[in-house]
Order: C-alpha cells, then structure tokens, then sequence
C-alpha cells in the first residue's frame, strides 16, 4: 500500500527539517560570540541535504530526505575594533562569528514553512486512508 | 475477468494508482530543500491504461503474479519540467507539488466514492430487497 509509504517519506522531511531548525537555532544563539583568533570564531554551520531511498518502503517511488550532517560557513570572520573588550587581541580587535542573524531567520521560516507542508501531506494521507478503511460500508 | 472485478470497473487499479503517485508527489515535497533533486510524476492516464490492458491480457494464474509485483515493477516516472530552474538544480515548486498532491488526493476519493455507490449497489443485487 503506497499510502503507508507517504508517512515514511515525509517523515524523513520531519526529521531533517527538525535538524536544519536545532543548526539555526545553534546559529542564533552564538551569533554574538566573540574570539580574539580568526580561527576561533564561531562559524555558521548548514545542514546539508540528500535524498535517499527509505529501506523501511516496500516499493520505493517516493524518496526521502536525509540529513547529511552540517557543514561550515566559509565566510571570514568579522574583525571588531574593541580594545577596551578582554578577549581583544594585542592590535585591539575581536573577532566575531559570521552568523548572518537575518539570514538565519529566514531559513528559519523556511524550514518551518516545509515542516508545515510535510505534517499537512501526512494528514491527507491519513485521511485517505480512513476513508479506504470505511469502504464499502454503508 | 470475473464478474466482481468488471463490476468495480477499473476503480481498484486506479485506486492503487493514485496512492502509488502520492508517495511519488510525497517524495518531491519531502526534497523541497534537496540540492539537485529533480521532482517526479508519473503519466495517470498511459500508466492506467497500461494496467487495465496488461490485466485484461493475462490469465487468472497469471494474473495473481501481476498483482503481487505491481507494486515494485517500477512505473514510467518522468521528470517534472519546472516553471523556474532553481540556482541549486532543484525542480521542486511547492506550489505545484502541493496542488498535484492535492488533486491527487481528491480524485482517490472521487475512485473510493464510486467504489462505494458500486459496492452498495452489489450489495442491494445480492440481498434482493
């Protein structure tokens, strides 16, 4: 029954949607951390996504999304001139995450937006299937 | 044929049709964020048809076969040609998936409705009120 499978497909939506909202909310959170190394700064970390075919499927037609684990910004970090600051280094600079906060809101939207979507194709499914149950009965 | 398929008329296989093309539309929306995922439909009407002259061709021991690897014989699933190509090589357009899954869903039940009026129907032939 392909109907069983759309909730293994979205269901991997659900959870790889879950993991990229956990990354920007980890984003968010050390978006104002402060370093006095380059290296040491906090940088942005993506998830990164790949689709699959789910084992647990009988017939797989649909793919699933799997996620892949994060990968880094490569984006420099920002250098702030704060010589009063005690992380700052000899020149007086500390040096910032490259956290872009608006940037993170709106992955944020985005990935609440397809988790919404992933909950509401699972509902329809369910649905159809209640319906199937009570066929034929009158 | 026999005489309860002919009477459910091709509802059955188009029921199992549509469910089929909703893990499929499932899948796209599910890789909506996918970098490189091209989304995928399969043809309604040539693969119903298919599958109502394919059972129509074999016989009943045959046909049992047919039955159980419907399922994994792997139906002609074509590439969706978007609107808009994505900068990261995604296919995927919410809004189309989310329509197509949506039709989708409504015509499964416009089958079981049928399928319904044909049962009650059976059912009053059989009873002979």
């Amino acid at each position: 029954m392909s109907l069983m499978n759309v909730f293994d497909v979205t269901k991997t939506g659900l959870v790889a949607q879950t993991s990229r909202l956990n990354l920007i909310a980890e984003n968010i959170a050390n978006a104002d951390v402060e370093s006095s190394t380059p290296e040491g700064a906090y940088r942005a970390q993506y998830p990164m996504f790949r689709a699959f075919f789910n084992e647990e499927q009988i017939s797989a037609q649909g793919q699933g999304v799997r996620y892949e684990g994060p990968v880094d910004d490569t984006r420099a970090p920002r250098a702030l001139f704060d010589p009063g600051n005690p992380k700052a280094n000899a020149e007086g600079y500390v040096f910032m995450s490259n956290v872009n906060t608006v940037e993170e809101m709106s992955n944020m939207m985005s990935a609440s937006r397809s988790y919404q979507t992933n909950v509401e194709v699972m509902n329809t499914a369910k649905q159809l299937l209640m319906r199937t149950l009570t066929l034929g009965q009158v | 044929m026999n005489w309860v398929d002919s009477a459910l008329n091709g509802h059955a296989t188009a029921l199992s049709l549509r469910s089929q093309r909703s893990e499929i539309i499932a899948g796209n929306i599910t890789n909506a964020d996918t970098p490189n995922f091209k989304s995928r439909d399969i043809d309604f009407r040539s693969e119903f048809e298919n599958r109502l002259s394919g059972m129509q061709q074999l016989d009943t021991t045959t046909k049992s076969q047919f039955r159980s690897s419907e399922g994994a014989s792997s139906s002609n699933l074509m590439y969706r040609v978007p609107y808009v190509m994505a900068e990261d090589g995604n296919t995927v357009e919410a809004e189309t998936e989310q329509a197509a899954y949506t039709k989708n869903a409504i015509q499964y039940q416009v089958s079981i409705q049928f399928l319904s009026s044909k049962i009650s129907g059976l059912k009053l032939a059989l009873k002979g009120e």
